[in-house]
């Protein structure tokens, strides 16, 4: 841990984060908002790193433990009208508890299964939302009455503290003991185990905080934007692009995620003079980069490092 | 007379969901993949079959053919562009091929449904039927697209049991599916297998892509909902394992009818969700399936 803190990465990290807080100052309220998206996409993808680079399982329905949390503060909002924080820290402890939900299965089935039950997730919280359309909004959305605040600098830097913060206590966790014992469950559980590592303890908490990270992100997006809606907090087409970011970043690299996020979402807004070609774009990318550089952008840089 | 019509329609569906699975569960079964670009493929065929007969104005023969083939050519090209470098790529750990086979014909389904919005816009599409009309089968009013659909269903899987049970090919298929080891140890080439398997999979997903075109018509759209049904029909009858996706399908086909015609429209999906939630809980392996 300490040989992190005067590693080369650790520099790089602090610098990006620096003159990411400055630039409020001199870009414009449209680059802010873009960025301020990207990050709590950064959040979702480092989450998502954390139970598939390490605890090894794969988790189709990122979108289900987002989606939770995201819903649950918005209707909580929109129902009783309780303060913006509060609803947010429900929204992040309803989230915990779909994260335990949805780690019972994976306790007992693996691979392609759980990756099944955790897409089941996912449909089954759509039709849900769009089933109970008086208390969700369905298929049109749910209004959210407050915000966390209208200033695009502020938004932003909230966005952007929370993405460090976040990326800072997952990252540290990855490269702490537990991350450990979590990355050797995840390639080997029998050997783990035999080891005398509490398996089931271990993946229980991974999957715990990373649904307390994906809700408590998805919490905080949708009171940036306003309103919750399936087709940017539950759709099954997030949770590709929650997954797609986290392996082109690098997979096992929680920084990487973030990175990946990031470029995600500002390709495809450089990408819109392209129209409906976006999409094919972005996806065609991000397949090479899968067949040519499995490593991710994070995991070739790192390679490279460690070679030379 | 409601149950009668519940009984037809379901038929249909079921037998169609069948032969879209099949392939499915058979790429599973001899090589271990998953093929998320599956919804892709069919929906390509279709697309490609309504295309024929209104753009290039051939007859609905000839259509429903360059849809087959349009699904053999993807198919085959799914396998060359994205599994098997995937396969064979060094950098990629073992255990880890399976989630890069996932995430990259995802990928590469995406891909194929964007450029299937881009050429052909988001608008359904229906394929002109091969045989039109209606029939009255003890007063249930039944489209005769509906027959030719179920009965050219059930005359495909049936070629495809005699195809894998029957020839030295299928029995290569079969052996490929049980020990990959020990087919190479008796001399035959595991690719080659591939390929075969791969090419049996495009026409089957090529001929349920452009029958679902004629029975409820496709768009982009449909890709991710077809994948999704595939996929749960496959685990819900135990991956690998063919007559556990036939029982599965109907089962889930039956399932939806009921919904749609007793309940709503609205919810018709979600009863089969919830089973599969049920069975991965009873049963993880599936119905059918082997462990």
């Amino acid at each position: 841990m300490a040989s992190f803190f005067t590693s080369r990465l650790f520099f790089i990290s602090l610098a990006c984060v620096v003159v990411a807080a400055t630039l409020p100052l001199y870009v414009s309220g449209y680059v802010l908002g873009l960025l301020t998206v990207a990050f709590y996409f950064g959040v979702f993808a480092m989450a998502w790193d954390l139970l598939f680079g390490f605890a090894g399982e794969v988790n189709f329905g990122p979108t289900f433990l987002i989606g939770t949390g995201a819903y649950t503060a918005g209707i909580l909002n929109n129902q009783f009208g309780w303060s913006v924080y509060l609803c947010i820290l429900l929204g992040a402890l309803a989230s915990v508890i779909a994260g335990f939900v949805l780690a019972l299965p994976a306790l007992r089935v693996r691979g392609p299964y759980f990756g099944l039950t955790t897409l089941v997730a996912v449909l089954m919280l759509q039709n849900f939302i769009v089933v109970f359309a008086d208390l969700t909004g369905g298929e049109i959305g749910l209004t959210i009455p407050d915000v966390i605040t209208i200033n695009a600098g502020a938004n932003y830097w909230i966005a952007l503290g929370f993405m460090t913060i976040s990326a800072a206590i997952l990252y540290g966790l990855s490269q702490s003991p537990v991350g450990l014992v979590l990355q050797a469950s995840g390639q080997d559980p029998v050997q783990a185990g035999a080891l005398g590592f509490n398996i089931v303890k271990h993946k229980l908490a991974a999957f715990i905080v990373s649904a307390f990270f994906s809700g408590l992100s998805g919490a905080l997006l949708v009171f940036y934007f306003g309103t919750a809606s399936v087709g940017t907090v539950v759709d099954v087409a997030v949770g590709v692009n929650v997954i797609v970011s986290a392996v082109l970043g690098g997979r096992r690299t929680v920084l990487g995620a973030a990175l990946g996020a990031i470029f995600l979402i500002v390709a495809g807004e450089f990408l819109r003079p392209t129209g409906e070609l976006a999409t094919f774009i972005v996806s065609a990318v991000a397949l090479l980069v899968v067949l040519f550089f499995p490593g991710g952008f994070l995991g070739a840089a790192l390679s490279r490092e460690a070679r030379s | 007379m409601l149950a009668l019509q519940i009984l037809i329609d379901g038929f249909a569906i079921s037998a169609l969901y069948a032969l879209g699975a099949t392939g499915f569960t058979l790429i599973f079964g001899v090589s271990g993949v998953l093929n998320l670009s599956h919804g892709a493929i069919m929906v390509a065929a279709a697309v490609a079959a309504w295309a024929a007969a209104s753009v290039l104005h051939l007859d609905t023969y000839s259509g429903a053919l360059v849809g087959v083939g349009v699904a053999l050519i993807v198919a085959f090209a799914t396998y060359f562009a994205v599994v098997k470098p995937i396969q064979n790529s060094r950098r990629i750990p073992n255990e880890e091929k399976e989630i890069f086979v996932l995430t990259g014909t995802l990928l590469w389904g995406i891909m194929i449904q964007e450029l299937i919005a881009y050429f052909f816009t988001n608008n359904a599409k229906t394929v002109l039927p091969i045989i039109e009309g209606v029939v009255t089968i003890f007063g249930v009013r039944t489209p005769r697209n509906e027959i030719f659909t179920a009965i050219v269903c059930c005359l495909v899987i049936g070629l495809l049991w005699l195809l894998v049970n029957r020839t030295r090919t299928g029995k290569a298929v079969l052996a490929a599916s049980m020990n990959p080891r020990g087919v190479t140890l008796l001399g035959l080439e595991l690719t080659q297998i591939y390929i075969v398997v791969w090419g049996i999979y495009g026409i089957l997903a090529g001929i349920a892509g452009v029958l679902l075109g004629m029975f409820l018509g496709v768009s982009s759209y449909s890709v991710g909902p077809l994948t999704a049904s595939a996929f749960s029909i496959v685990v819900l009858g135990g991956l690998g394992s063919v007559s556990g996706s036939l029982i599965a399908a109907f089962v889930v086909g039956y399932l939806e009818t009921l919904t749609a015609y007793l309940i709503s429209p609205a919810y018709r999906t979600i009863p089969a969700l919830l089973l599969l939630v049920f069975v991965m809980y009873i049963r993880p392996q599936g119905l059918l399936g082997r462990r």
